[in-house]
């Protein structure tokens, strides 16, 4: 099981037809504290590139997009009541949502560890 | 704009060492936060001492022949009791347009030195400095001249421990009164300090030539009841605090009554009157405004941010969110904003318009954690 990574600051770790998607650390380092986080309904329809989250900070609010194409089936009910759960783990427990993904070929458009690294490296 | 080079403050180097996130905030420079984060900032500041860098802030003096000239001169422009102040005493105040919107809001203090009796020392807000002081020279009559002090730092030490940490510098401190200032020595730094600021808590403002920013941060910094605080902090702070941000909560479309700022406006003004803008806040005073600025207090965890739309139960617009945020001492979302009169008393149900959804809020008294001057 390996993890991906969007150009939006999102993880995606797929198991089966299922992707647990969360935020990066390095998107949790840009943003500071965060404050609140929503969360889509389960049974929500999202596509690659679409609106699926909110994550507040103290300053402002950010759009989470989904990095693939799926139904909603789960979601992190601990960031409701912690949401610095993001800021304590992005790429672990901090996780927003699980999607049943529809279109499998849509991975190959993520990148890999080494190459999300170098991304952020040159942003 | 992006192509003007941002100005730095004096301590620029001490921000940037200390691992400072900075940002462009009105054409400076300015540390938004520390590496400890705006939480532990703002939580500091409430239980300790946070020290902030406000040099980027306008300093300037209102220079006359004697006290009374100056004052009643600034009398036209502002509708506070200047001509009461009593030496070294500070009033909030505001720059009125000719129709009685706020250009900006302001510190007056008369000062209290011999040789510069006929002073008034002002601080005003760094992206409206150069309309402001254009504002001053284009209605200042001979005998009375701007100046810049372009060459003084400012710092703000702010938090329940601030006075007990510039009482061991200077003993001299425990004179000041709240919204009153003094010369003090810091340590051999001449410092001018008046015991006010932007965060609800006690604190005070340090004014110091810029060759003595350093050397005072430094030695601030060195208690250890004192951490540095960013933009950030100061913001969420302020807005806990019930206080207005120019260009935000206040701007020329918005007066000082329908602002809430009446008692920022002595008696003997709103009977005489006699200042710019008098004309719709005398109206407003008797009359009362269609709209005031109110705290809103929304109901579930999502903050609401400036812009947002204020409906009322039923859906129908009323106003706007002027500021909004998370109140890290509250323990959740706040926000200031206009709504109609009829909205504005407490305890008014309302809805925020967050995402295209109504999320239900209530019209709330200001402040949101209560004052902690020492007066």
């Amino acid at each position: 099981m390996s993890v991906k990574f969007s150009k939006d600051h999102e993880w995606v770790s797929v198991a089966g037809d299922i992707a647990t998607i969360g935020i990066t650390n390095h998107a949790q380092e840009q943003l500071g504290d965060v404050v609140f986080v929503e969360l889509p309904a389960i049974g929500k329809k999202v596509s690659k590139g679409g609106d699926a989250a909110v994550v507040e900070s103290v300053k402002a609010a950010s759009e989470v997009y989904a990095p693939l194409t799926g139904e909603v089936v789960e979601v992190n009910r601990e960031l409701e009541g912690d949401p610095a759960l993001v800021n304590r783990g992005a790429e672990g427990d901090g996780w927003f949502m699980k999607l049943k993904i529809s279109n499998p070929a849509e991975l190959t458009d993520l990148m890999d560890k080494n190459a999300y690294d170098k991304f952020v490296s040159s942003l | 704009m992006n192509e003007t080079p941002l100005h730095r403050t004096a301590l620029y180097n001490q921000h940037a060492s200390l691992g400072a996130k900075l940002v462009p905030f009105s054409g400076y420079d300015m540390p938004v936060q520390y590496p400890a984060g705006i939480l532990a900032e703002h939580s500091w500041t409430r239980t300790n001492a946070g020290l902030f860098d406000v040099s980027h802030m306008g300093q300037c003096a209102i220079a006359g022949p004697d006290f009374e000239t100056t004052a009643k001169f600034m009398e036209t422009l502002v509708p506070a009791d200047v001509l009461g102040l009593q030496p070294g005493q500070q009033r909030y105040s505001q720059l009125l347009s000719a129709d009685g919107g706020i250009l900006d809001d302001l510190m007056i203090t008369r000062s209290a030195w011999k040789g510069t009796e006929g002073s008034l020392y002002v601080v005003v807000n760094a992206g409206r400095k150069n309309e402001d002081y254009a504002h001053f020279e284009k209605h200042m009559p001979n005998g009375i001249e701007l100046k810049r002090w372009d060459h003084l730092a400012l710092v703000a030490l702010q938090g329940p421990s601030a006075a007990g940490v510039l009482v061991k510098l200077d003993p001299a401190t425990r004179d000041i009164k709240f919204m009153h200032s003094a010369r003090l020595s810091l340590q051999g730094i001449t410092a001018h300090v008046s015991h006010s600021g932007y965060t609800g808590e006690d604190g005070f403002e340090i004014s110091v030539a810029n060759e003595d920013a350093v050397k005072l941060w430094q030695l601030l910094l060195a208690d250890p009841e004192v951490r540095p605080i960013g933009l950030g902090a100061r913001d969420s702070l302020r807005l806990e605090a019930g206080l207005c941000l120019y260009g935000h909560d206040i701007d020329e479309t918005t007066s000082p009554i329908e602002a809430d700022l009446l008692w920022s406006i002595q008696k003997r003004r709103r009977v005489e009157g006699g200042f710019m803008g008098a004309t719709r806040v005398l109206q407003e005073i008797a009359n009362g405004p269609a709209r005031k600025r109110v705290g809103i207090k929304p109901e579930g965890r999502a903050p609401a941010r400036e812009g947002t739309v204020v409906t009322d139960r039923g859906g129908r617009p009323i106003g706007t969110v002027t500021s909004g945020g998370f109140g890290p001492t509250a323990g959740g979302p706040v926000a200031m904003g206009y709504v109609e009169t009829a909205f504005a008393k407490a305890g008014t149900a309302i809805q925020l318009i967050v995402r295209d959804k109504p999320m239900p809020a209530q019209v709330v008294t200001l402040p949101f954690i209560p004052h902690n001057y020492k007066r």
